[in-house]
Protein backbone atom coordinates (compact mmCIF):
# COMPACT_ATOMS: atom_id res chain seq x y z
CA UNK A 1 0.00 0.00 0.00
CA UNK A 2 1.65 2.86 -1.74
CA UNK A 3 -0.10 4.00 -4.50
CA UNK A 4 -2.35 7.14 -5.01
CA UNK A 5 -5.15 7.68 -6.58
CA UNK A 6 -6.30 10.63 -8.13
CA UNK A 7 -9.45 11.65 -9.10
CA UNK A 8 -10.01 13.76 -12.27
CA UNK A 9 -12.79 15.85 -13.47
CA UNK A 10 -15.01 16.94 -16.09
CA UNK A 11 -18.07 18.02 -17.59
CA UNK A 12 -19.56 18.69 -20.63
CA UNK A 13 -17.33 16.84 -22.49
CA UNK A 14 -14.10 18.44 -21.15
CA UNK A 15 -11.46 17.57 -18.47
CA UNK A 16 -11.61 20.26 -15.62
CA UNK A 17 -7.90 22.14 -15.73
CA UNK A 18 -7.59 20.87 -12.02
CA UNK A 19 -7.25 17.39 -13.42
CA UNK A 20 -4.31 18.08 -14.22
CA UNK A 21 -2.96 19.73 -11.31
CA UNK A 22 -4.32 16.71 -9.38
CA UNK A 23 -1.72 14.71 -11.54
CA UNK A 24 1.12 16.80 -10.04
CA UNK A 25 -0.34 17.03 -6.27
CA UNK A 26 -0.60 13.08 -6.71
CA UNK A 27 2.53 12.69 -8.21
CA UNK A 28 4.07 14.66 -5.22
CA UNK A 29 3.09 12.38 -2.76
CA UNK A 30 3.67 8.96 -4.46
CA UNK A 31 7.32 10.10 -4.83
CA UNK A 32 7.39 10.22 -1.05
CA UNK A 33 5.64 7.12 -0.66
CA UNK A 34 7.57 5.27 -2.91
CA UNK A 35 4.39 4.54 -4.98
CA UNK A 36 2.47 4.77 -7.79
CA UNK A 37 -0.11 7.22 -9.43
CA UNK A 38 -3.06 6.08 -10.48
CA UNK A 39 -6.02 8.34 -11.88
CA UNK A 40 -9.76 7.45 -12.09
CA UNK A 41 -12.13 8.47 -14.39
CA UNK A 42 -15.76 8.37 -14.17
CA UNK A 43 -17.89 8.69 -16.18
CA UNK A 44 -18.70 9.99 -19.83
CA UNK A 45 -16.01 9.85 -22.89
CA UNK A 46 -13.33 7.86 -20.34
CA UNK A 47 -11.60 6.84 -23.09
CA UNK A 48 -10.53 10.41 -24.76
CA UNK A 49 -10.12 11.78 -21.08
CA UNK A 50 -7.89 8.70 -20.28
CA UNK A 51 -5.54 9.69 -23.32
CA UNK A 52 -5.69 13.12 -22.20
CA UNK A 53 -4.42 11.83 -18.75
CA UNK A 54 -2.06 9.78 -19.66
CA UNK A 55 1.08 12.45 -18.87
CA UNK A 56 4.48 11.88 -17.27
CA UNK A 57 4.65 10.64 -14.07
CA UNK A 58 1.00 8.76 -14.46
CA UNK A 59 1.13 5.10 -13.84
CA UNK A 60 -2.40 3.91 -14.88
CA UNK A 61 -5.53 5.32 -15.60
CA UNK A 62 -8.43 3.66 -14.62
CA UNK A 63 -11.67 4.44 -16.82
CA UNK A 64 -15.40 3.42 -15.30
CA UNK A 65 -18.12 3.98 -17.73
CA UNK A 66 -21.24 5.19 -16.32
CA UNK A 67 -23.61 7.65 -17.64
CA UNK A 68 -22.36 11.12 -18.89
CA UNK A 69 -22.00 13.61 -15.83
CA UNK A 70 -21.13 13.91 -12.53
CA UNK A 71 -23.20 12.30 -10.04
CA UNK A 72 -22.42 11.68 -6.38
CA UNK A 73 -23.41 8.56 -6.12
CA UNK A 74 -21.69 6.79 -8.95
CA UNK A 75 -18.55 8.42 -8.04
CA UNK A 76 -18.95 7.65 -4.19
CA UNK A 77 -19.23 4.03 -5.08
CA UNK A 78 -16.65 3.71 -7.74
CA UNK A 79 -14.32 5.67 -5.66
CA UNK A 80 -14.77 3.48 -2.58
CA UNK A 81 -14.34 0.32 -4.99
CA UNK A 82 -10.91 1.50 -6.38
CA UNK A 83 -9.73 2.85 -3.70
CA UNK A 84 -10.21 -0.75 -2.51
CA UNK A 85 -8.41 -2.25 -5.67
CA UNK A 86 -5.39 -0.63 -5.46
CA UNK A 87 -5.00 -0.31 -2.09
CA UNK A 88 -4.37 3.20 -2.37
CA UNK A 89 -2.23 4.78 0.20
CA UNK A 90 -3.76 8.79 -0.61
CA UNK A 91 -6.45 9.59 -2.54
CA UNK A 92 -6.82 13.17 -3.77
CA UNK A 93 -9.27 15.39 -5.73
CA UNK A 94 -10.53 18.72 -6.30
CA UNK A 95 -11.36 21.04 -3.48
CA UNK A 96 -13.89 21.72 -5.92
CA UNK A 97 -17.89 21.69 -6.27
CA UNK A 98 -17.85 18.44 -7.18
CA UNK A 99 -15.02 17.45 -5.09
CA UNK A 100 -16.67 18.23 -2.18
CA UNK A 101 -20.30 16.94 -2.93
CA UNK A 102 -18.44 13.56 -3.21
CA UNK A 103 -14.96 13.09 -0.99
CA UNK A 104 -16.04 13.41 2.17
CA UNK A 105 -18.66 10.63 1.38
CA UNK A 106 -16.23 8.18 0.33
CA UNK A 107 -13.72 9.01 3.55
CA UNK A 108 -16.60 8.60 5.71
CA UNK A 109 -17.24 5.44 4.30
CA UNK A 110 -13.48 4.01 4.65
CA UNK A 111 -14.00 5.66 7.88
CA UNK A 112 -10.53 7.42 6.88
CA UNK A 113 -9.12 11.16 7.75
CA UNK A 114 -10.25 14.07 5.06
CA UNK A 115 -8.52 16.83 4.98
CA UNK A 116 -9.71 19.83 2.16
CA UNK A 117 -8.56 22.36 0.50
CA UNK A 118 -4.67 21.91 0.56
CA UNK A 119 -2.32 23.99 -1.02
CA UNK A 120 0.75 22.26 -0.33
CA UNK A 121 2.05 19.14 1.51
CA UNK A 122 4.99 18.01 3.92
CA UNK A 123 5.84 14.52 2.83
CA UNK A 124 7.99 12.28 5.17
CA UNK A 125 7.36 11.10 7.97
CA UNK A 126 4.09 10.35 7.66
CA UNK A 127 1.76 13.62 5.97
CA UNK A 128 1.09 17.17 6.97
CA UNK A 129 -1.45 19.18 4.91
CA UNK A 130 -0.53 22.91 4.39
CA UNK A 131 -3.99 24.87 4.53
CA UNK A 132 -5.68 28.39 5.26
CA UNK A 133 -7.22 29.29 8.47
CA UNK A 134 -9.02 32.62 9.41
CA UNK A 135 -10.16 33.74 5.84
CA UNK A 136 -6.74 33.79 4.55
CA UNK A 137 -4.65 35.38 7.07
CA UNK A 138 -3.00 32.57 8.34
CA UNK A 139 -1.13 29.48 7.52
CA UNK A 140 -1.91 25.93 9.16
CA UNK A 141 0.08 22.69 9.25
CA UNK A 142 -2.61 19.95 10.05
CA UNK A 143 -0.73 16.65 10.13
CA UNK A 144 -2.29 13.10 9.30
CA UNK A 145 -1.58 10.33 12.20
CA UNK A 146 -3.15 7.58 9.15
CA UNK A 147 -1.41 5.55 7.04
CA UNK A 148 -4.25 6.24 4.40
CA UNK A 149 -6.23 9.58 3.93
CA UNK A 150 -8.19 11.69 1.38
CA UNK A 151 -6.84 14.98 0.24
CA UNK A 152 -8.74 17.64 -1.70
CA UNK A 153 -6.37 19.91 -3.49
CA UNK A 154 -7.12 23.64 -4.24
CA UNK A 155 -7.39 24.43 -7.46
CA UNK A 156 -4.18 26.60 -8.80
CA UNK A 157 -1.83 25.76 -6.66
CA UNK A 158 -0.03 22.93 -8.17
CA UNK A 159 1.53 23.50 -11.96
CA UNK A 160 -0.55 21.06 -14.45
CA UNK A 161 1.14 17.88 -15.47
CA UNK A 162 2.83 17.59 -18.63
CA UNK A 163 4.01 15.58 -21.83
CA UNK A 164 2.91 12.11 -22.22
CA UNK A 165 3.08 9.11 -20.33
CA UNK A 166 3.33 5.72 -20.46
CA UNK A 167 -0.19 4.64 -18.15
CA UNK A 168 -1.83 1.39 -18.97
CA UNK A 169 -5.15 2.48 -19.14
CA UNK A 170 -7.69 -0.31 -17.68
CA UNK A 171 -11.47 -0.11 -17.55
CA UNK A 172 -12.47 -0.28 -14.28
CA UNK A 173 -15.97 -2.22 -13.62
CA UNK A 174 -17.66 -0.57 -11.05
CA UNK A 175 -20.20 -2.43 -9.02
CA UNK A 176 -22.73 0.58 -9.52
CA UNK A 177 -25.76 0.17 -7.25
CA UNK A 178 -28.54 1.73 -8.60
CA UNK A 179 -31.14 1.78 -5.70
CA UNK A 180 -28.59 3.85 -4.15
CA UNK A 181 -28.85 6.75 -6.42
CA UNK A 182 -31.33 8.65 -5.16
CA UNK A 183 -30.08 12.23 -6.72
CA UNK A 184 -30.50 12.45 -10.16
CA UNK A 185 -28.87 15.09 -12.48
CA UNK A 186 -31.38 16.32 -14.71
CA UNK A 187 -29.37 19.08 -16.96
CA UNK A 188 -27.36 22.38 -16.31
CA UNK A 189 -27.75 25.90 -16.59
CA UNK A 190 -26.29 29.45 -17.55
CA UNK A 191 -26.71 31.91 -15.36
CA UNK A 192 -25.05 35.65 -15.30
CA UNK A 193 -25.92 37.01 -18.69
CA UNK A 194 -26.35 40.62 -18.87
CA UNK A 195 -26.08 43.53 -20.99
CA UNK A 196 -22.40 44.37 -19.62
CA UNK A 197 -19.21 41.76 -20.34
CA UNK A 198 -16.51 42.82 -17.73
CA UNK A 199 -14.63 39.91 -19.40
CA UNK A 200 -14.49 42.79 -22.39
CA UNK A 201 -12.89 45.30 -20.23
CA UNK A 202 -9.95 47.00 -20.43
CA UNK A 203 -9.83 48.11 -16.90
CA UNK A 204 -12.35 47.40 -14.02
CA UNK A 205 -13.59 48.84 -10.82
CA UNK A 206 -14.61 46.15 -8.81
CA UNK A 207 -16.26 46.44 -5.59
CA UNK A 208 -16.38 44.41 -2.55
CA UNK A 209 -18.05 44.41 0.98
CA UNK A 210 -15.94 47.27 2.14
CA UNK A 211 -18.29 49.63 0.74
CA UNK A 212 -20.51 48.60 3.38
CA UNK A 213 -24.09 50.01 1.80
CA UNK A 214 -25.60 50.08 -1.33
CA UNK A 215 -26.46 53.69 -0.78
CA UNK A 216 -22.76 53.88 -0.95
CA UNK A 217 -22.37 52.51 -4.74
CA UNK A 218 -22.96 55.57 -6.49
CA UNK A 219 -18.82 56.58 -5.73
CA UNK A 220 -17.84 53.38 -7.41
CA UNK A 221 -20.09 54.37 -10.14
CA UNK A 222 -18.54 57.59 -10.32
CA UNK A 223 -15.02 56.43 -10.51
CA UNK A 224 -15.44 54.02 -13.21
CA UNK A 225 -17.37 57.05 -14.93
CA UNK A 226 -14.08 59.33 -14.47
CA UNK A 227 -11.97 56.36 -15.75
CA UNK A 228 -14.15 55.08 -18.53
CA UNK A 229 -13.72 51.86 -16.86
CA UNK A 230 -16.38 49.01 -16.45
CA UNK A 231 -18.04 48.21 -12.40
CA UNK A 232 -17.43 44.58 -11.40
CA UNK A 233 -18.08 43.20 -7.94
CA UNK A 234 -17.55 40.57 -5.29
CA UNK A 235 -19.82 38.07 -4.47
CA UNK A 236 -21.36 39.50 -1.51
CA UNK A 237 -22.53 42.73 -3.90
CA UNK A 238 -24.13 40.24 -5.99
CA UNK A 239 -25.97 37.96 -3.35
CA UNK A 240 -27.47 41.26 -1.63
CA UNK A 241 -28.92 42.53 -5.08
CA UNK A 242 -26.69 45.61 -5.70
CA UNK A 243 -25.07 44.54 -8.98
CA UNK A 244 -26.57 42.03 -11.28
CA UNK A 245 -24.91 38.21 -11.47
CA UNK A 246 -23.32 39.45 -14.71
CA UNK A 247 -20.45 41.35 -13.03
CA UNK A 248 -19.81 39.09 -9.86
CA UNK A 249 -15.90 38.30 -10.66
CA UNK A 250 -14.72 34.80 -9.40
CA UNK A 251 -14.97 30.92 -9.00
CA UNK A 252 -18.53 31.37 -9.53
CA UNK A 253 -18.86 34.21 -11.91
CA UNK A 254 -16.09 35.66 -14.28
CA UNK A 255 -12.99 34.63 -14.81
CA UNK A 256 -11.36 38.61 -16.01
CA UNK A 257 -7.90 39.66 -17.33
CA UNK A 258 -8.19 43.18 -17.92
CA UNK A 259 -4.98 45.55 -18.21
CA UNK A 260 -6.09 46.68 -15.28
CA UNK A 261 -8.25 45.38 -11.97
CA UNK A 262 -8.74 48.06 -8.74
CA UNK A 263 -9.66 46.06 -6.09
CA UNK A 264 -11.93 48.48 -3.77
CA UNK A 265 -12.79 46.84 -0.25
CA UNK A 266 -12.37 43.61 -1.42
CA UNK A 267 -10.33 40.72 1.24
CA UNK A 268 -9.19 38.62 -1.77
CA UNK A 269 -10.57 35.07 -0.93
CA UNK A 270 -9.37 32.51 -2.89
CA UNK A 271 -12.62 32.09 -4.87
CA UNK A 272 -12.64 35.73 -5.95
CA UNK A 273 -8.91 35.70 -6.81
CA UNK A 274 -9.44 32.89 -8.84
CA UNK A 275 -11.30 34.99 -11.11
CA UNK A 276 -8.80 37.86 -11.31
CA UNK A 277 -5.53 36.78 -10.68
CA UNK A 278 -5.11 37.29 -14.30
CA UNK A 279 -5.35 40.85 -14.71
CA UNK A 280 -2.36 42.72 -15.95
CA UNK A 281 -1.50 45.21 -12.85
CA UNK A 282 -3.58 44.74 -10.00
CA UNK A 283 -4.30 47.48 -7.28
CA UNK A 284 -5.98 47.39 -4.33
CA UNK A 285 -7.34 49.81 -1.80
CA UNK A 286 -8.10 48.24 1.57
CA UNK A 287 -7.58 49.15 4.79
CA UNK A 288 -6.06 45.83 6.66
CA UNK A 289 -2.85 45.73 5.07
CA UNK A 290 -3.40 41.64 6.48
CA UNK A 291 -5.79 41.41 3.68
CA UNK A 292 -4.73 38.40 1.40
CA UNK A 293 -5.69 40.75 -1.70
CA UNK A 294 -2.27 42.34 -0.90
CA UNK A 295 -0.60 38.80 -1.68
CA UNK A 296 -1.31 39.26 -5.23
CA UNK A 297 -1.92 43.13 -5.37
CA UNK A 298 1.01 45.32 -7.71
CA UNK A 299 0.03 48.37 -6.08
CA UNK A 300 -1.87 49.44 -2.86
CA UNK A 301 -3.77 51.87 -0.80
CA UNK A 302 -3.50 50.65 2.86
CA UNK A 303 -6.62 53.23 3.78
CA UNK A 304 -10.10 53.72 3.93
CA UNK A 305 -11.95 53.89 0.87
CA UNK A 306 -14.65 56.08 1.39
CA UNK A 307 -11.30 58.98 1.97
CA UNK A 308 -9.76 57.43 -1.30
CA UNK A 309 -12.14 57.10 -3.60
CA UNK A 310 -13.80 60.53 -4.08
CA UNK A 311 -9.93 61.77 -3.76
CA UNK A 312 -9.34 59.99 -7.09
CA UNK A 313 -12.19 60.39 -8.58
CA UNK A 314 -11.92 64.25 -8.42
CA UNK A 315 -7.82 63.67 -10.09
CA UNK A 316 -9.76 62.82 -13.16
CA UNK A 317 -12.18 65.49 -12.85
CA UNK A 318 -15.16 63.77 -11.45
CA UNK B 1 -42.17 17.49 8.87
CA UNK B 2 -39.00 19.13 10.76
CA UNK B 3 -36.38 20.83 9.19
CA UNK B 4 -33.03 21.14 10.96
CA UNK B 5 -30.89 23.43 10.79
CA UNK B 6 -27.06 23.61 11.89
CA UNK B 7 -25.53 26.94 12.97
CA UNK B 8 -22.14 27.83 13.98
CA UNK B 9 -20.23 31.04 15.00
CA UNK B 10 -17.51 31.65 13.18
CA UNK B 11 -14.52 33.78 14.53
CA UNK B 12 -13.16 36.99 12.29
CA UNK B 13 -9.71 38.16 13.15
CA UNK B 14 -8.78 41.79 13.77
CA UNK B 15 -6.86 43.49 10.78
CA UNK B 16 -3.80 43.47 13.53
CA UNK B 17 -3.42 39.85 15.61
CA UNK B 18 -1.23 37.93 17.36
CA UNK B 19 -0.63 34.00 17.09
CA UNK B 20 -1.05 32.02 20.50
CA UNK B 21 -0.20 28.14 20.08
CA UNK B 22 -2.56 26.94 17.54
CA UNK B 23 -4.96 29.93 17.30
CA UNK B 24 -5.24 33.53 17.21
CA UNK B 25 -5.02 34.39 20.40
CA UNK B 26 -8.66 35.39 21.88
CA UNK B 27 -8.64 39.08 22.13
CA UNK B 28 -8.20 39.67 18.10
CA UNK B 29 -11.52 37.81 17.52
CA UNK B 30 -14.80 38.44 17.21
CA UNK B 31 -17.28 36.48 17.06
CA UNK B 32 -20.56 35.73 14.65
CA UNK B 33 -22.88 33.68 13.25
CA UNK B 34 -21.49 31.66 10.06
CA UNK B 35 -22.56 33.61 7.12
CA UNK B 36 -23.13 30.66 4.96
CA UNK B 37 -25.66 29.60 8.33
CA UNK B 38 -27.39 32.78 7.84
CA UNK B 39 -28.64 31.81 4.99
CA UNK B 40 -30.01 28.16 5.62
CA UNK B 41 -32.12 30.21 8.61
CA UNK B 42 -33.45 32.09 5.97
CA UNK B 43 -33.99 29.08 3.86
CA UNK B 44 -35.60 26.47 6.23
CA UNK B 45 -37.75 29.85 8.03
CA UNK B 46 -39.17 30.72 4.34
CA UNK B 47 -40.43 27.45 3.94
CA UNK B 48 -42.00 26.98 7.50
CA UNK B 49 -43.76 30.83 6.54
CA UNK B 50 -45.27 28.73 3.34
CA UNK B 51 -46.37 25.25 4.94
CA UNK B 52 -47.72 25.62 8.43
CA UNK B 53 -46.51 22.14 9.38
CA UNK B 54 -43.07 23.07 9.40
CA UNK B 55 -41.17 23.20 12.85
CA UNK B 56 -37.18 24.66 12.37
CA UNK B 57 -34.92 23.58 14.89
CA UNK B 58 -31.49 24.64 14.96
CA UNK B 59 -28.44 23.03 15.92
CA UNK B 60 -25.05 23.91 17.03
CA UNK B 61 -22.37 23.10 18.69
CA UNK B 62 -20.18 25.16 21.20
CA UNK B 63 -19.77 26.98 24.64
CA UNK B 64 -22.34 29.29 26.07
CA UNK B 65 -21.38 32.09 24.50
CA UNK B 66 -22.66 30.65 21.50
CA UNK B 67 -25.84 31.45 22.96
CA UNK B 68 -26.30 35.05 21.71
CA UNK B 69 -25.47 33.25 18.17
CA UNK B 70 -27.99 30.85 18.44
CA UNK B 71 -30.81 33.61 20.21
CA UNK B 72 -30.34 35.67 16.57
CA UNK B 73 -30.83 32.13 14.77
CA UNK B 74 -34.65 31.98 17.27
CA UNK B 75 -35.23 35.39 16.47
CA UNK B 76 -35.28 34.96 13.02
CA UNK B 77 -37.82 32.40 13.03
CA UNK B 78 -36.19 29.17 14.34
CA UNK B 79 -38.48 27.51 16.71
CA UNK B 80 -36.44 25.80 19.18
CA UNK B 81 -32.54 25.39 19.45
CA UNK B 82 -30.05 22.41 20.63
CA UNK B 83 -26.79 23.48 21.71
CA UNK B 84 -24.51 20.61 22.17
CA UNK B 85 -21.51 20.79 24.48
CA UNK B 86 -19.16 19.49 27.11
CA UNK B 87 -16.61 21.28 28.99
CA UNK B 88 -13.55 18.92 27.65
CA UNK B 89 -13.98 20.66 24.32
CA UNK B 90 -13.06 23.80 26.05
CA UNK B 91 -10.16 25.74 24.12
CA UNK B 92 -10.30 23.38 21.31
CA UNK B 93 -11.14 23.64 17.80
CA UNK B 94 -12.29 20.66 15.92
CA UNK B 95 -11.22 20.46 11.74
CA UNK B 96 -12.05 17.47 11.80
CA UNK B 97 -15.19 16.75 9.44
CA UNK B 98 -15.86 13.79 10.59
CA UNK B 99 -16.12 14.49 14.16
CA UNK B 100 -18.47 17.28 13.95
CA UNK B 101 -20.66 15.06 11.94
CA UNK B 102 -20.56 12.44 14.43
CA UNK B 103 -21.88 15.18 17.06
CA UNK B 104 -24.42 16.27 14.72
CA UNK B 105 -25.20 13.09 13.66
CA UNK B 106 -26.37 12.76 17.51
CA UNK B 107 -29.17 15.04 17.14
CA UNK B 108 -30.08 13.80 13.82
CA UNK B 109 -30.98 10.67 15.17
CA UNK B 110 -32.98 12.16 18.17
CA UNK B 111 -35.17 14.47 16.21
CA UNK B 112 -35.26 12.70 12.68
CA UNK B 113 -35.49 15.55 10.62
CA UNK B 114 -36.79 15.42 7.12
CA UNK B 115 -34.10 18.10 6.04
CA UNK B 116 -30.82 19.20 7.31
CA UNK B 117 -29.96 22.67 6.24
CA UNK B 118 -25.52 23.18 6.60
CA UNK B 119 -23.99 26.50 5.59
CA UNK B 120 -21.41 25.23 2.61
CA UNK B 121 -18.81 26.00 4.54
CA UNK B 122 -17.49 27.88 7.64
CA UNK B 123 -15.73 31.11 7.25
CA UNK B 124 -13.31 30.84 9.46
CA UNK B 125 -11.82 27.21 8.93
CA UNK B 126 -13.72 26.84 5.61
CA UNK B 127 -13.69 22.82 5.53
CA UNK B 128 -16.60 22.66 3.62
CA UNK B 129 -17.27 19.10 4.31
CA UNK B 130 -19.55 18.78 7.10
CA UNK B 131 -22.87 18.05 5.53
CA UNK B 132 -21.86 15.81 2.92
CA UNK B 133 -19.91 13.63 6.00
CA UNK B 134 -22.87 13.62 7.76
CA UNK B 135 -25.60 12.67 5.78
CA UNK B 136 -23.02 9.77 4.56
CA UNK B 137 -22.66 8.98 8.79
CA UNK B 138 -26.47 9.08 8.93
CA UNK B 139 -27.82 7.28 5.37
CA UNK B 140 -29.75 10.60 4.05
CA UNK B 141 -29.11 12.26 0.50
CA UNK B 142 -27.55 15.22 0.34
CA UNK B 143 -26.16 17.94 -2.18
CA UNK B 144 -23.48 20.32 -2.35
CA UNK B 145 -23.82 24.38 -2.82
CA UNK B 146 -27.33 24.49 -3.45
CA UNK B 147 -28.43 28.53 -4.63
CA UNK B 148 -32.01 27.29 -5.65
CA UNK B 149 -34.75 24.97 -3.33
CA UNK B 150 -37.99 23.89 -4.50
CA UNK B 151 -39.60 21.81 -2.16
CA UNK B 152 -42.53 19.63 -3.74
CA UNK B 153 -44.63 18.32 -0.90
CA UNK B 154 -46.80 15.91 -2.58
CA UNK B 155 -44.44 14.08 -4.42
CA UNK B 156 -42.04 14.75 -1.75
CA UNK B 157 -38.51 15.38 -4.08
CA UNK B 158 -36.27 18.10 -3.56
CA UNK B 159 -35.55 20.32 -6.79
CA UNK B 160 -32.05 22.23 -5.96
CA UNK B 161 -29.41 24.34 -8.36
CA UNK B 162 -26.32 23.47 -7.40
CA UNK B 163 -24.01 26.62 -7.62
CA UNK B 164 -20.66 24.86 -9.94
CA UNK B 165 -17.73 26.97 -11.53
CA UNK B 166 -17.81 29.75 -13.70
CA UNK B 167 -21.83 30.95 -14.01
CA UNK B 168 -23.11 27.09 -14.38
CA UNK B 169 -25.43 25.63 -12.32
CA UNK B 170 -26.41 21.90 -12.56
CA UNK B 171 -30.18 21.21 -12.10
CA UNK B 172 -30.51 18.34 -9.56
CA UNK B 173 -33.43 16.40 -7.53
CA UNK B 174 -32.95 15.11 -4.29
CA UNK B 175 -35.02 12.55 -2.39
CA UNK B 176 -35.31 13.65 1.27
CA UNK B 177 -34.64 13.01 4.03
CA UNK B 178 -31.28 14.73 2.71
CA UNK B 179 -28.40 17.22 3.89
CA UNK B 180 -28.42 20.42 1.66
CA UNK B 181 -25.25 22.92 2.01
CA UNK B 182 -26.53 26.54 1.57
CA UNK B 183 -24.65 28.34 -0.52
CA UNK B 184 -24.97 32.08 0.17
CA UNK B 185 -27.33 34.70 -2.02
CA UNK B 186 -29.78 31.83 -2.73
CA UNK B 187 -32.61 34.09 -0.60
CA UNK B 188 -32.07 37.50 0.89
CA UNK B 189 -31.42 36.71 5.07
CA UNK B 190 -33.47 39.15 7.31
CA UNK B 191 -32.67 40.81 9.98
CA UNK B 192 -34.21 39.85 13.25
CA UNK B 193 -36.97 42.32 14.24
CA UNK B 194 -37.70 43.71 17.64
CA UNK B 195 -40.64 41.54 18.35
CA UNK B 196 -38.44 38.73 17.14
CA UNK B 197 -35.83 39.27 19.47
CA UNK B 198 -37.98 39.25 22.47
CA UNK B 199 -39.75 36.01 21.45
CA UNK B 200 -36.54 34.77 21.22
CA UNK B 201 -36.18 35.19 24.62
CA UNK B 202 -38.82 32.62 25.61
CA UNK B 203 -37.84 29.89 22.96
CA UNK B 204 -36.70 26.62 24.07
CA UNK B 205 -32.71 26.31 24.17
CA UNK B 206 -31.66 23.28 25.15
CA UNK B 207 -28.12 22.06 26.14
CA UNK B 208 -27.13 18.61 25.68
CA UNK B 209 -23.79 16.87 25.76
CA UNK B 210 -22.11 14.33 23.49
CA UNK B 211 -22.94 12.07 26.39
CA UNK B 212 -26.69 12.48 26.61
CA UNK B 213 -26.58 11.84 22.78
CA UNK B 214 -24.79 8.82 23.42
CA UNK B 215 -21.92 9.88 21.26
CA UNK B 216 -17.89 9.04 22.10
CA UNK B 217 -15.58 10.74 19.60
CA UNK B 218 -12.66 8.41 19.15
CA UNK B 219 -9.93 10.33 18.78
CA UNK B 220 -9.40 12.65 15.46
CA UNK B 221 -6.52 11.57 13.18
CA UNK B 222 -6.02 15.07 12.55
CA UNK B 223 -4.49 17.96 13.97
CA UNK B 224 -3.42 21.13 13.86
CA UNK B 225 -0.02 21.31 14.91
CA UNK B 226 1.52 24.69 13.74
CA UNK B 227 -0.15 28.40 13.18
CA UNK B 228 1.86 30.85 10.98
CA UNK B 229 1.14 34.69 9.62
CA UNK B 230 2.45 33.71 5.73
CA UNK B 231 5.40 35.65 4.77
CA UNK B 232 4.06 38.06 2.93
CA UNK B 233 4.75 36.77 -0.99
CA UNK B 234 3.86 40.27 -1.75
CA UNK B 235 5.58 42.55 -3.60
CA UNK B 236 2.95 45.52 -3.15
CA UNK B 237 3.95 48.75 -4.35
CA UNK B 238 2.31 50.75 -1.23
CA UNK B 239 1.69 54.26 -2.17
CA UNK B 240 1.85 56.28 1.47
CA UNK B 241 0.71 59.47 2.57
CA UNK B 242 -3.07 61.51 3.04
CA UNK B 243 -5.73 60.36 1.21
CA UNK B 244 -5.06 62.48 -1.39
CA UNK B 245 -1.48 62.02 -1.55
CA UNK B 246 -2.14 58.56 -2.32
CA UNK B 247 -4.96 59.48 -4.93
CA UNK B 248 -2.50 61.68 -6.52
CA UNK B 249 -0.12 59.21 -6.89
CA UNK B 250 -2.14 56.16 -8.17
CA UNK B 251 -3.84 58.75 -10.61
CA UNK B 252 -0.61 59.59 -12.08
CA UNK B 253 0.06 55.84 -12.75
CA UNK B 254 -3.19 55.07 -14.07
CA UNK B 255 -2.31 58.04 -16.40
CA UNK B 256 0.66 56.59 -17.52
CA UNK B 257 -1.17 53.40 -18.37
CA UNK B 258 -3.07 55.25 -20.72
CA UNK B 259 -6.58 55.33 -18.20
CA UNK B 260 -8.84 58.17 -17.76
CA UNK B 261 -7.71 60.21 -21.20
C1 LIG C 1 -18.29 27.74 -3.36
C2 LIG C 1 -17.98 29.20 -3.21
C3 LIG C 1 -17.94 30.01 -4.33
C4 LIG C 1 -17.63 31.37 -4.22
N1 LIG C 1 -17.57 32.14 -5.36
C5 LIG C 1 -17.19 33.44 -5.27
C6 LIG C 1 -17.05 34.26 -6.44
O1 LIG C 1 -17.28 33.84 -7.58
N2 LIG C 1 -16.65 35.56 -6.27
C7 LIG C 1 -16.38 36.12 -5.05
O2 LIG C 1 -16.01 37.31 -4.97
N3 LIG C 1 -16.53 35.36 -3.93
C8 LIG C 1 -16.93 34.06 -4.00
N4 LIG C 1 -17.11 33.32 -2.84
C9 LIG C 1 -17.09 34.02 -1.54
C10 LIG C 1 -15.72 34.28 -0.98
O3 LIG C 1 -15.33 33.18 -0.19
C11 LIG C 1 -15.74 35.52 -0.06
O4 LIG C 1 -16.71 35.36 0.93
C12 LIG C 1 -16.01 36.83 -0.82
O5 LIG C 1 -15.19 36.92 -1.97
C13 LIG C 1 -15.74 38.01 0.07
O6 LIG C 1 -16.06 39.21 -0.58
P1 LIG C 1 -15.40 40.58 -0.16
O7 LIG C 1 -13.93 40.52 -0.33
O8 LIG C 1 -16.12 41.66 -0.87
O9 LIG C 1 -15.81 40.71 1.38
P2 LIG C 1 -14.93 40.55 2.70
O10 LIG C 1 -14.15 39.32 2.68
O11 LIG C 1 -15.86 40.80 3.82
O12 LIG C 1 -13.87 41.75 2.57
C14 LIG C 1 -14.19 43.10 2.71
C15 LIG C 1 -12.87 43.86 2.71
O13 LIG C 1 -13.13 45.24 2.74
C16 LIG C 1 -12.18 45.87 3.56
N5 LIG C 1 -12.78 47.12 4.04
C17 LIG C 1 -13.83 47.25 4.90
N6 LIG C 1 -14.11 48.54 5.09
C18 LIG C 1 -13.22 49.25 4.34
C19 LIG C 1 -13.00 50.63 4.13
N7 LIG C 1 -13.78 51.57 4.72
N8 LIG C 1 -12.00 51.01 3.33
C20 LIG C 1 -11.19 50.08 2.71
N9 LIG C 1 -11.37 48.76 2.88
C21 LIG C 1 -12.38 48.34 3.68
C22 LIG C 1 -11.91 44.89 4.67
O14 LIG C 1 -10.61 45.12 5.21
C23 LIG C 1 -12.01 43.55 3.93
O15 LIG C 1 -10.73 43.09 3.53
C24 LIG C 1 -17.39 31.95 -2.94
C25 LIG C 1 -17.43 31.13 -1.81
C26 LIG C 1 -17.72 29.77 -1.93
C27 LIG C 1 -17.72 28.92 -0.71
Amino acid sequence: MSDVLVVAEHRRGELRDVSYELLTAGRELADSTGGDVHAAVISGDVDSYAEDLNREGVDAVHTVEYGEEFNHGVYTQAVEQLADEIDAQYVVAGNTVNGLDFVPAVAERLDLPLVTDAVAFETGDGLSVIRELYSGKTEGTVEVDSEEAFVTVRPGEWPAAEGTGDAAIEAFDADIDESELDTTVNGFEEVGSGDVDITEADVLVSVGRGIEEEDNLPIIHELADALGATVSASRPIVDNGWLGQERQVGQSGKKVTPDIYIAIGISGAVQHVAGMKGADTIIAINNDPSAPIYDIADYGIVDDLFDVVPALTEEFGG
Amino acid sequence: MKILVTVTEVADADDEFEISGTSIADQYLTYDLNEWDDYAIEEAVQLSEEHDDIEVVTVTFGAERVEETIRTALAKGADRAIRVWDDSFEGKTILDPSQKAELLAGVVEEEEPDLVLSGVQSGDVAIGATGVALAEKIGYEWAAVVNQLDLDRDSGVASVHRELEGGVEELTDVEPPAVLTIQTGINEPRYASLRGIRQAQSKPLDVVSPDDLGVELEESAIELTELVEPESESDTELFEGSPEETAGQLAEFLREQGVGA
